[in-house]
């Protein structure tokens, strides 16, 4: 994939997020009035599709409820179909602070490959529940055990990603609860990944897709997918298979 | 000639063999996944129908009672099977997942034709 790489995607998945949806994309419209802004309806069954499309967004329609995982995939494809220069991951719930985009989009003009908006680089500004606090650490040390790097906050989907990740992103993502597995992947590729300090909301509305049980059926199948991705052949970071 | 236990297992196996062909022909099993299943009745006719085997295999592992070997090969086909759909179910779940995301990609250039194509 050559040729000239312009612009900026900002890639919101929503599944049934109406009430939110709208104001999120209002608000990254006009925290970057130059930037596409995505909304990647995941099936959602209410008027989700509608309110983003009124709010000025570009709504790629999914025929039924994919995950996040392949929710944000189809954004990426549409980034990298597009060639976007720079695509950002942003929460339909309202619970990432558009406003802080441009601190991710710094990281990547440093050198960054992908930027994450890390809720702990900054001292008290979020709380979780304890579960969710126990289940964030046990990722961030595995992540961090498999990578060799230290890293903090591994299941936040507040990002940003260069050409040469969108492009892989493409072609490869991983499913369901994908945020630590990319890491390991794009690590183990040689991109760097960089966390940046990012505040973050209350969540405006619709509560966390995970629930006690699919909260601990994820910390093992994400915990396998970690294993199964050490022993894998990492794909290469120029981009040919 | 044959035991009560053989009988059934003859019949079992035959049925088998017969019903995963009738399907086949019918066209409402496919040829390639129908091979397993095809492989699975013949062994376990084979070992139904030839005592020898079936009794030499039972006495090598330890099996005091034939016919429990048959199960045992039975039971270790089925786990096959099992595990050869299970590979089919997540290829047919990755191809039906890039289908979808065409499919909203291919929406979203149909339903807003208007659209400048930002980098053409």
């Amino acid at each position: 994939m050559s040729g000239e790489r312009r612009g900026i995607a900002v890639l919101i998945p929503a599944f049934n997020e109406e009430g939110t949806v709208g104001v999120v994309v209002g608000e990254v419209r006009a925290a970057l009035p130059e930037a596409a802004v995505v909304v990647i309806d995941d099936g959602s069954v209410d008027g989700t599709a509608e309110e983003a499309r009124r709010a000025g967004a570009v709504v790629l329609r999914l025929p039924f409820n994919l995950g996040i995982g392949a929710a944000m995939q189809t954004g990426y494809r549409y980034a990298s179909a597009r060639s976007f220069r720079a695509a950002v991951q942003v929460d339909a719930d309202g619970q990432h602070v558009p406003g802080e985009i441009p601190k991710l989009l710094a990281a990547l003009d440093e050198g960054a490959d992908l930027a994450i908006g890390s809720r702990f680089a900054l001292r008290g500004s979020y709380r979780a529940p304890l579960l969710r606090r126990l289940g964030i650490l046990f990722f961030a040390t595995t992540v961090s055990l498999f990578t060799g790097k230290r890293f903090h906050d591994t299941t936040s989907g507040f990002r940003a990603a260069n050409a040469r990740v969108i492009d892989l992103f493409a072609r490869s993502y991983p499913s369901d609860y994908p945020e630590p597995e990319a890491i390991l992947l794009l690590s183990r590729a040689g991109f760097r990944v960089r966390e940046v300090p990012a505040r973050l909301r209350e969540r405006s509305g619709g509560h966390s897709s995970i629930t006690a049980l699919r909260g601990l059926f994820y910390l093992c199948k994400v915990f396998l997918a970690l294993v199964m991705g050490t022993m894998r052949r990492p794909p290469r970071a120029d981009g040919r298979a | 000639m044959f035991s009560e236990v053989q009988l059934v297992s003859i019949l079992g196996s035959v049925l088998l063999l017969l019903v995963v062909l009738e399907l086949v022909r019918k066209g409402k099993l496919a040829e390639e996944y129908s091979l397993l299943w095809i492989l699975t009745a013949v062994v376990l006719l084979v070992l139904s129908l030839w005592r020898g085997i079936l009794d030499l295999l039972a006495r090598a592992i330890g099996i005091y009672y034939p016919p429990s070997a048959l199960f045992l090969v039975g039971f270790g086909f089925v786990l096959l099977l099992i595990l050869h759909f299970s590979v089919i179910v997540s290829r047919l779940a990755r191809r039906n997942r890039e289908l979808a995301q065409a499919l909203a990609l291919l929406r979203e250039e149909l339903e807003s034709p208007r659209r400048e194509k930002e980098h053409d």
